[in-house]
């Protein structure tokens, strides 16, 4: 596959408000809550997605196992609930736990979020196919890991993933 | 001549990772010669959607009494093992 320069990236999706770095946080609840809120502060959702992204990661966790110290979650829900798709990202401080999502019994610590807001399969293929690049390439989320301000995070994003080409 | 297939893809909500797991099915099967009808819905609705269906895909857990073969698998989201989970899946496909 050949690198389109027109196209776009997560940096695209994502807007500096919707990004936390180094978040201090000790539980799932605490980080879904505040990734909930930039997201309704921004009008990506209603004010019952935090609710149901909880409600959705008790029964269907969302825990990626990416053999990784640092694993990564994608939680998400419902589309009733979300007003224009979006992302928004956080790193944490020291990793949380989270479910894993094929094995719900299985925790994994998790270092990097991505809560999805989501409201039409075939228009935000792209997008989540962007995440699932990016999170593969295990060099980029180091960088993501290590990024220090809401610019750096967005010029690592605006490069993509491995696939993305130069 | 290239086999034709239906298969269910699940997830939790019915459009996030399943619709990631449908289209890198549907075109890894392509190359391998085996069509697919693919459907799609929220694990919770499987037993509902099972008309016809040669194979159920999720990323999250299924109930283990569907009666049609099912994988549940992370792999096209993680990357990992990803080649093994598409034998799998083409074995199954053309048993």
């Amino acid at each position: 596959m050949t690198a389109d320069a027109t196209r776009q990236t997560l940096a695209d999706h994502i807007e500096h408000e919707a990004i936390a770095l180094n978040v201090e946080a000790t539980t799932s609840e605490a980080i879904i809550r505040l990734l909930a809120d930039r997201l309704a502060r921004l009008g990506h959702v209603r004010p019952s997605f935090a609710e149901a992204v909880l409600a959705r990661e008790a029964q269907m966790p969302t825990g990626l196992p990416m053999e990784r110290d640092a694993n990564v979650a994608v939680p998400h829900t419902d589309p009733e609930h979300v007003i224009r798709p979006g992302i928004a990202i956080a790193t944490l401080a020291r990793p949380v736990d989270f479910a894993n999502m094929e094995s719900p019994d299985e925790h994994l610590p998790v270092g990097i979020v991505f809560m999805l807001a989501l409201n039409d399969k075939d228009r935000q293929i792209e997008m989540l196919q962007q995440i699932m690049e990016t999170i593969q390439d295990d060099d980029l989320v180091d960088a993501l890991l290590a990024a220090r301000t809401n610019d750096q995070m967005l010029a690592l994003l605006g490069r993509g993933g491995s696939k993305a080409g130069e | 001549m290239s086999l034709q297939k239906t298969v269910l893809f699940a997830c939790g909500t019915g459009i996030a990772t399943s619709t990631l797991v449908s289209h890198a099915v549907v075109e890894a099967m392509k190359e391998r010669g085996i069509k697919i009808d693919a459907r799609q819905c929220k694990t919770t609705e499987v037993r509902s959607m099972l008309t016809g269906v040669d194979l159920v895909i999720s990323t999250t857990q299924l109930p283990t009494d569907l009666g049609v073969p099912a994988i549940t698998t992370l792999a096209f989201l993680t990357g990992r093992g990803k080649p093994e989970t598409l034998d799998k899946i083409e074995a199954t496909l053309r048993a």
